[in-house]
């Protein structure tokens, strides 16, 4: 049985994606725990100049074909289902992201390997690996050992700071064809939408109201403008308040919107499910409120209140008009 | 615009006709004089592109895709205003506001808020969303217990009908422990269905849902005949009327008073227990639910239980009684202020909020739980954070009551 | 375009959750159970795409408790077919590979052109229910769609990246999709419609197979988080927490 770990990197648009620096930490401690190596899967286009960011990993291997310079689940699925097979790693680690989550489950079918999604945290005990998950918009934890021989386990941010999994130097990177052919494709990228050009770039942000599903109606977006505007920052929003229609997407916060990291970060009215969290929990400071105590969002946020947040508003924004003299 | 006023439809049935039969006592909308009293007296029809007299006039006209495309329908708040004061008492809000929304709804035009609160109905039994094994939480550890009917295996007198705002938001659960409080200084053998209770379905019928409401009627009705009780009695306006008016028709009876007149009728034994004075200016917000809806009628009970508040001072507004300017929360608008503001830019509650300002108030008394949580979102949003309270009279009840180890 | 969803039950987190008596898994006592949003929102992608293009809309979903209501519903919403796959042990929770098995032999007698499934479930821990089925249904799957239009010889999906990009990718048929969100909000359905539904539809029933639920995760220990590791909480009125907030931000040096 192998002892190697692999992360399959994900890129975008010529740039190597966060979670990829998280699989490395994380698979970097894995495979020195079991005693094996670390492999980085690059798959791309002219793209092996990218590999000089994989420093954390021994090894990259790297497929160089134009069907991969950009995602697509098919060529992407076919090639690393190739990889696997031929090498048969003893886990392969993918984002539990937009692009991992179109190969996981693929590729663990194909392989009759088994599949452990969102999981937060790998070790390594009495010579086993194991993994800690987290299930129910983050509200519950699941742990257990990684299945034999091998398996598939798709890592959600949060568990380790990128910057452990981001090592510069030159790892060996060896170039391999791909594995199967890559014709007769039954999904083809036609291209990219750019996102809306918001007004504001929440990324550049150093203070943010997030407003959520707390907020219960549009009509109260209002208090957290008044709060936003007053400490000099912008507002926010988790999912359901975009999807909503309240806020365009530009204030979108997580998965699939954007990651922050600002000073102070106030959770107001979000429950704090995975998807959100992901793309804030590195905020320098996080303040969350929310009526429910059980909320996820209070296990990464530094402080917390379980008041309502309708109420809180004005009066925080009073008192930080008075506090500054305004 | 130019419309032709028929009073005969043609001879393809026309959605004047389907109105007409779908509505309770729809007939009388031929009856219409075009007066416009309706339209003068709605608080919001200065905002709509067809106030009620238009409605009726589109209707005739057979001209009524324009009324559904502008989304004017949900500026209703039910208030029964329009009802009130109809010539030729036609049932505008019940039956002709109702059924119009109930168009909206299956046109799939529907604010999303609102759109969220019928869902958690259906869903939760509350509009809250939220879990109705914790419907009673709001009554653990009161020094008044807070029978709960399941756990009770006799008889009580009265079947205290909570509601959904009074068991699960903060500030009107304030309310509810208030009248834990007098129910205990009176002694009266009381309980609650707890999470066996259900919205009461008033806002979700008058906001076109008559087939929530019904669901909703069948299991609170259910609950009421599992258990034995002389009455009920709820702090909840719009649970009286919808349980007065309109359950007898889904099938179930049940004698029911609110809480004000409950009480009214007690006055002799609370009067001497109300030692503490309330040395305030008061004046009283009539709930259109209890008051013109349906002509219900409460007015003089709730005045008075303030009356026999010691120290306190009970002034009028101008509006009062069946003239009350509704709050805006009924017929679904508790859950449209962001559609309305963005069509009226104002809130009736903030008018009502600068009335009682006006008339010297320090306080402005309710009876309702949808009043406390608008009434003080108005006093901040005008300005005029400290300047005016917003008590429920069982809260003031509840103060000036001879202390009995308040809780928090 | 014929169109299948499959929809996946899923714990309310409205309702307080708990671990039962074996401590591997969720107490389903008091459990409610809904459909999962993300596929609330592939059953209305499928319903504006029979409006746009025509075809018909089957829904399927495993007997895992109390799913008629939500069948019907979706009838109601305009759905031609709702399909329930009943199988001894699915009240105790299927995990996705079992699942997928079980609708892999379901769909043998329906035909479609495409399938639509929310992109995951909140209680997903051995990957997610689209794309194992399309594995084993050997079609191409693509998840985090949020749009999808019909094209020469198959479908243009919108897919979501981190940061708001957006890859339109065109798919050939048939295919798997993973919603992430419909174009719109799931519609309303007025209750008389759900009623009426109850009254006059048909909910066909099928037995399972056996369940292949080989290559999920071993659980030895489920749990929920620990308090200690939790924010520092502030207690009391709104008034005390703004002022303590205030103390907070002005420490930090975010009042300047």
């Amino acid at each position: 049985m192998s002892k190697d770990v692999w992360v399959v990197v994900e890129t975008l648009r010529g740039e190597v994606l966060e979670i990829t620096y998280t699989m490395l930490a994380a698979g970097r401690g894995l495979a020195d725990g079991l005693g094996g190596k670390l492999t980085a899967v690059l798959l791309g286009h002219d793209a092996e100049i990218l590999a000089s960011t994989l420093g954390a990993a021994d090894s990259v291997t790297y497929v160089d074909h134009a069907a991969l310079a950009d995602f697509t689940p098919d060529a992407y699925l076919r090639t690393i289902a190739g990889l696997v097979k031929g090498a048969a790693p003893r886990v392969v680690l993918l984002g539990y992201s937009s692009m991992g989550m179109d190969l996981a489950c693929g590729i663990g079918i194909e392989l009759d390997t088994p599949v452990i999604a969102s999981c937060q945290t790998l070790d390594v005990e009495a010579g086993k690996p194991r993994y800690v998950s987290l299930t129910c918009g983050g509200k519950v934890l699941a742990e257990g050992e990684l299945p034999e021989p091998a398996c598939l386990v798709t890592m959600v941010p949060g568990g380790y700071k990128p910057q452990s999994g981001k090592k510069e130097g030159a790892p060996k990177v060896t170039r391999v064809a791909p594995p199967t052919a890559l014709d007769d494709l039954k999904v083809k990228l036609k291209g990219y939408i750019e996102p809306e050009a918001g007004d504001v770039d929440i990324t550049k942000e150093s203070i943010l109201a997030s407003v959520g599903r707390g907020i219960q109606q549009r009509d109260n977006l209002k208090l957290a403008e008044e709060l936003a505007a007053t400490l000099g920052g912008a507002v926010s929003a988790s999912r359901p308040v975009v999807d909503q229609g309240w806020l365009p997407t530009s204030r979108l916060v997580g998965k699939s919107g954007k990651s922050v990291k600002p000073r102070l970060y106030l959770a107001l009215g979000i429950s704090g499910a995975p998807e959100h969290a992901e793309g804030m929990r590195d905020a320098e400071c996080i303040v969350a409120i929310n009526t429910d105590e059980k909320a996820p969002i209070f296990d990464f946020a530094q402080y917390g209140a379980t008041v309502d947040v309708l109420k809180l508003l004005p009066v925080l924004t009073e008192k930080i008009k008075q506090a500054k003299g305004s | 615009m130019e419309m032709t006023v028929a009073a005969v439809p043609t001879t393809d049935r026309s959605f004047y006709d389907e109105v007409l039969e779908a509505t309770a006592q729809g007939d009388r909308l031929k009856l219409c004089l075009q007066c416009g009293m309706c339209s003068g007296i709605c608080p919001h029809g200065f905002a709509m592109d067809y106030p009620p007299r238009s409605l009726i006039a589109a209707l005739r006209a057979d001209d009524f895709e324009p009324v559904f495309e502008s989304e004017m329908i949900w500026l209703c708040v039910s208030c029964f205003a329009c009802t009130a004061v109809c010539p030729a008492q036609i049932p505008l809000t019940n039956g002709l506001m109702a059924r119009l929304k109930t168009e909206m709804l299956l046109k799939g035009k529907v604010p999303s808020e609102l759109r969220t609160a019928l869902e958690n109905t259906r869903r939760y039994g509350n509009t809250l969303g939220e879990s109705p094994r914790r419907r009673a939480a709001w009554a653990s550890d009161l020094p008044t217990p807070v029978p709960i009917m399941a756990q009770v295996k006799e008889p009580i007198d009265v079947l205290w009908f909570v509601g959904d705002y009074a068991s699960y938001h903060p500030r009107v659960q304030a309310v509810s422990k208030a009248m834990a409080r007098i129910f205990g200084a009176l002694e009266i053998s009381f309980g609650i269905l707890g999470p066996d209770e259900n919205s009461d379905g008033d806002v979700q019928c008058l906001a076109g849902e008559r087939g929530l409401f019904e669901l909703l009627a069948q299991k609170n009705g259910r609950a009421f005949s599992k258990y034995q009780f002389n009455e009920v009695v709820t702090t909840d306006p719009h649970a009286y009327n919808v349980f007065k008016n309109e359950y007898p028709g889904a099938g179930f009876t049940v004698p029911v008073k609110h809480y004000t007149q409950f009480l009214a009728e007690r006055l002799e034994q609370l009067k001497p227990l109300l030692q503490h004075e309330q040395k305030f200016r008061v004046t009283y917000h009539d709930p259109c639910s209890i008051g013109r809806a349906n002509n219900n009628n409460i007015y003089e009970e709730p005045r008075q239980l303030l009356r026999a508040i010691p120290g306190l001072e009970l002034i009028e507004m101008p509006h009062n009684r069946a003239n009350t300017i509704c709050c805006g929360g009924g017929g679904g608008g508790n859950w449209l202020d962001g559609f309305v503001w963005e069509r009226a830019h104002t809130r009736t509650s903030e008018w009502r909020v600068k009335e009682a300002l006006d008339a010297g108030a320090q306080i402005l008394a309710v009876a309702c739980p949808y009043e406390t949580p608008r009434f003080e979102d108005a006093v901040k949003s005008t300005g005029h954070e400290g300047g005016l309270i917003v008590r429920d009279i069982a809260e003031l009840l509840a103060d000036a009551i001879a202390d009995q180890g308040r809780d928090e | 375009m014929n169109i299948v969803v499959p929809i996946k039950f899923v714990p309310d987190l409205v309702e307080e959750l708990e671990i039962d008596a074996s401590g591997v898994a969720l107490d389903r006592t008091y459990m409610r159970l809904i459909p999962s949003e993300q596929d609330d929102h592939a059953l209305e992608q499928a319903l504006l795409l029979k409006e746009r293009y025509g075809g018909k809309v089957t829904v399927v979903t495993l007997d895992t408790g109390d799913v008629d209501e939500a069948l019907f519903t979706a009838i109601a919403k305009g759905a031609d077919r709702v399909v329930k796959v009943l199988g001894e042990g699915f009240a105790e929770g299927v995990n996705n590979h079992a699942a997928s098995s079980v609708l892999q032999a379901a769909l043998k007698d329906i035909a479609y052109d495409l399938i639509l499934t929310g992109t995951q479930a909140v209680d997903d821990l051995d990957g997610s229910t689209g794309p194992l089925l399309a594995a084993r249904l050997g079609l191409p799957f693509v998840g985090y769609v949020t749009g999808v239009k019909q094209a020469d010889g198959g479908v243009v999906a919108r897919k979501e990246y981190p940061g708001g990009l957006v890859a339109e990718m065109e798919v050939a048929l048939p295919a798997v999709l993973g919603i992430q969100a419909a174009e719109n909000p799931p519609r309303y359905v007025v209750t008389s419609l759900v009623t009426e539904a109850m009254k006059t539809a048909k909910i066909e029933e099928v037995e399972a197979v056996e369940a292949d639920s080989s290559g999920a995760a071993q659980v030895t220990r489920m749990y929920l988080p620990e308090p200690s590791e939790r924010a520092e909480m502030i207690e009391g009125n709104v008034d005390h927490v703004a002022d303590a907030l205030v103390a907070l931000l002005r420490e930090r040096g975010l009042l300047a």
